[in-house]
């Protein structure tokens, strides 16, 4: 008999692969950029781990995960999952895809980062690749879709478990965010590094980038949010705080995170400033959902607290399950999205960016909120899938106790030092922070931090890594805990306001249609020359 | 919908701490014109050598006292370099690449920008301390882009 969640471990295992390779990937360059030297450093193999890592992390490792919980939601939540065939496809599409890009990267044939700017140019199977990855995910959106509809059809009137309604935010978010991807990718730069046409504009890829760029993130953290909202209060011994916010926080980001594009174009020539302060305003909208998030959560987690017994104002932090691997790993997550959240509202205010703007600060944001608060989220929530979709409980109990605390030292270490370094100028991306020469003496001991920081990020990251592996190579039991949901201290009556996908998605489109069409019609109404492609990696 | 005492006084709060960062960057950017650059200009990337500005890129000082700089950023250096500008002066910039995209910072200030083949890019920007500063390329570039560094000489006001 086929096992009822082969779809989701199948997901996860990939999700897991890529992890393992995108860490090894990452710790190289931690020490490179702090020129500490190690066999076969060179240049050429730090910017292509550069590429590799960013791709294997932010986008195979994260997708597939996000996939593979999709499907374990849908056959929980809704206890169907309508296409399995079509899911398999999907799966198999985007496995291939992401083994072929992988395998460019690998081969030092596409070397452009998981940004791709033109007129760099990557091997056509990079680009070829990474558009199977994004086709499977869209047949997945459609499988998770058609599941939702076959339950409704079954349940009217009633509103949607508030996990499914959250991954059916998520899907909307990633249709809006990869049509723009989608434009440049299949539309400018497939035929262009086939040799169909020799020239791309490398301002009109950039600006179909960020539209793409900035809703992924949000495509990142939206499923993190789903696990806060209907995972982690269960986790925790408690009850969801209010159910109704969570739903009403999911559909301000479909309405938001697409308009937003350009706060990370802020430096860039060709749009003009009114537009750019246009997209500030947005993206300083898109920060309220996660305000009412960060109420909603620890409301929650305060109520499990009390639950278990906790009298005074603070002692429910200490009543908390801190040594449940699950517990810690999603808590610290969401601890690191603090101060992620405000690191994000400096890059995105609009004059202050250019204090930040590609330096070694951006990558020392990106990794508390991606690298911490999604990565660890994702962390927390495979080791609560990984016994309930294999049927094996968790090995190495006391490693997967250690490791989000770990993740969490190492992250304080390497992030801290980069946001500093960034602000004393050193640039992001760098092989060695010397620079060409002795340039580096303001940030030079921050990088060796970071460097150690990066070391226990990786010790971290293979303590996970052999967690994974160790239960999934152990034998079946019957005794693994059972899926339950968080359950709300209100649950929903009836279908509301923010149930109605259809109006808020129309609404969304609206959005983006006015934030991208008069500034891409300016930028094509130009006198433009193209670019070729360069290679110099 | 019910929503429940505290979560509402913190929901107007986040909501006017969104206004607040929103207000004072409409203001700064109403009053003083503080914006990033965001020049639309475009020029042919694969005839810069021929152009008659961006083929020699230099400092020139215009007849009102203002000065203006050309560069041109390319894999794996900065033209001209060093550049050396007076102090307390606007200075601006404009910038563009033959090759790919690359990245102009000014080390310890906030001149800061995209260098995009195919566009100019242009903003203005007043050195208040004389000195030496690090310019670096902050967009990966290639296989030396660690290595292309430039040198900005602001330079004391004549007596």
């Amino acid at each position: 008999m086929t096992r009822p969640h082969s779809l989701a471990s199948a997901n996860l295992g990939v999700s897991i692969g890529a992890f393992a390779i995108a860490s090894a990937m990452g710790v190289l360059q931690a020490l490179s950029v702090a020129d500490v030297e190690f066999p076969h450093r060179d240049a050429g193999l730090y910017y292509l781990a550069v590429t590799a890592h960013g791709v294997l992390m932010a986008l195979v490792f994260t997708t597939f995960f996000i996939m593979g919980l999709g499907y374990a939601l849908a056959h929980e939540a809704l206890g169907r999952i309508v296409g399995r065939t079509w899911a398999w496809v999907a799966f198999w599409m985007a496995a291939i895809g992401s083994t072929t890009a992988a395998v460019t990267i690998l081969l030092g044939k596409s070397t452009v980062l998981y940004t791709f700017y033109p007129p760099l140019q990557a091997h056509p199977l990079f680009y070829i690749g990474a558009t199977l990855l994004v086709v499977g995910s869209w047949i997945w959106g459609g499988v998770i879709i058609a599941s939702h509809r076959s339950w409704r059809r079954e349940h009217p009137g009633v509103p949607a478990p508030l996990s499914i309604h959250g991954m059916l935010a998520t899907i909307i978010v990633w249709y809006l965010a990869t049509t723009g991807l989608a434009l440049e990718v299949v539309g400018l730069l497939v035929p262009w590094s086939l040799g169909f046409v020799t020239t791309v504009d490398p301002m009109v890829a950039r600006t179909l980038f960020w539209w793409f760029g900035h809703p992924f993130v949000y495509f990142l953290v939206m499923p993190a949010y789903v696990i806060w909202y209907t995972i982690l209060p269960r986790v925790a011994g408690g009850r969801l705080f209010s159910d109704s916010l969570g739903r009403m926080v999911f559909i301000l980001f479909v309405v938001l995170s697409t308009p937003v594009g350009f706060h990370h174009q802020f430096a860039d020539p060709g749009i003009s400033a009114g537009w750019k302060l246009a997209h500030t305003i947005t993206t300083f909208a898109v920060i309220y959902p996660s305000f009412v998030t960060a109420f909603t959560i620890i409301a929650s987690l305060e109520v499990a607290g009390r639950m278990r017994g906790a009298r005074g104002l603070f002692n429910w932090i200490g009543r908390l399950p801190w040594s449940d691997p699950v517990f810690a790993s999603i808590a610290l997550a969401m601890i690191s999205f603090a101060f992620g959240g405000f690191g994000g509202a400096i890059n995105a205010a609009y004059a202050m960016n250019a204090m930040v703007h590609n330096t070694a600060w951006i990558q020392g944001h990106f990794h508390v909120t991606l690298g911490t608060t999604v990565a660890l989220t994702f962390i927390g929530a495979t080791y609560w899938l990984l016994p309930r979709i294999s049927g094996r409980p968790l090995r190495f109990r006391t490693l997967a106790i250690a490791q989000p605390y770990l993740w969490t030292a190492g992250m304080v270490l390497f992030s801290t030092s980069y946001h500093i370094a960034g602000l004393r100028g050193l640039p992001r991306r760098v092989y060695s922070a010397a620079l060409s020469g002795s340039d580096g003496a303001a940030w030079q001991s921050l990088t060796v931090l970071a460097a150690i920081g990066g070391v226990i990020l990786f010790v971290s990251a293979l303590a996970f890594v052999v967690v994974a592996a160790g239960t999934w190579m152990s034998r079946r039991t019957d005794d693994v805990p059972a899926f339950e949901f968080a359950h709300a201290l209100h649950p929903p009556a009836a279908i509301g306001i923010w149930d109605r996908f259809g109006l808020w998605t129309i609404l969304a489109i609206l959005l983006v249609a006015a934030a991208y069409a008069y500034p891409l019609m300016t930028l094509l109404a130009h006198p433009r020359y193209g670019s070729p492609g360069f290679k110099p990696f | 919908m019910g929503v429940e005492r505290y979560e509402k006084i913190w929901m107007w709060g986040a909501g006017m701490l969104i206004a607040m960062f929103l207000g004072a960057i409409s203001l700064t950017a109403g009053l003083d014109a503080v914006h990033p650059p965001s020049h639309l200009e475009t020029v042919d990337p694969a005839a810069l050598d021929t152009h008659p500005e961006f083929g020699k890129p230099s400092v020139t000082v215009k007849p009102d006292g203002s000065v203006v700089v050309t560069v041109v950023a390319s894999m794996f250096s900065f033209a001209p370099d060093p550049i050396e500008v007076p102090v307390n002066r606007p200075v601006t910039f404009r910038l563009t690449s033959p090759d790919v995209i690359h990245g102009f910072q000014v080390v310890g200030t906030n001149a800061n920008a995209m260098v995009v083949p195919g566009y100019v890019s242009e903003f203005s920007v007043t050195f208040t301390h004389p000195g030496e500063y690090l310019i670096t390329c902050n967009e990966y570039c290639g296989i030396a882009h660690h290595a292309m560094v430039g040198k900005l000489i602001v330079k004391p006001e004549l007596p």
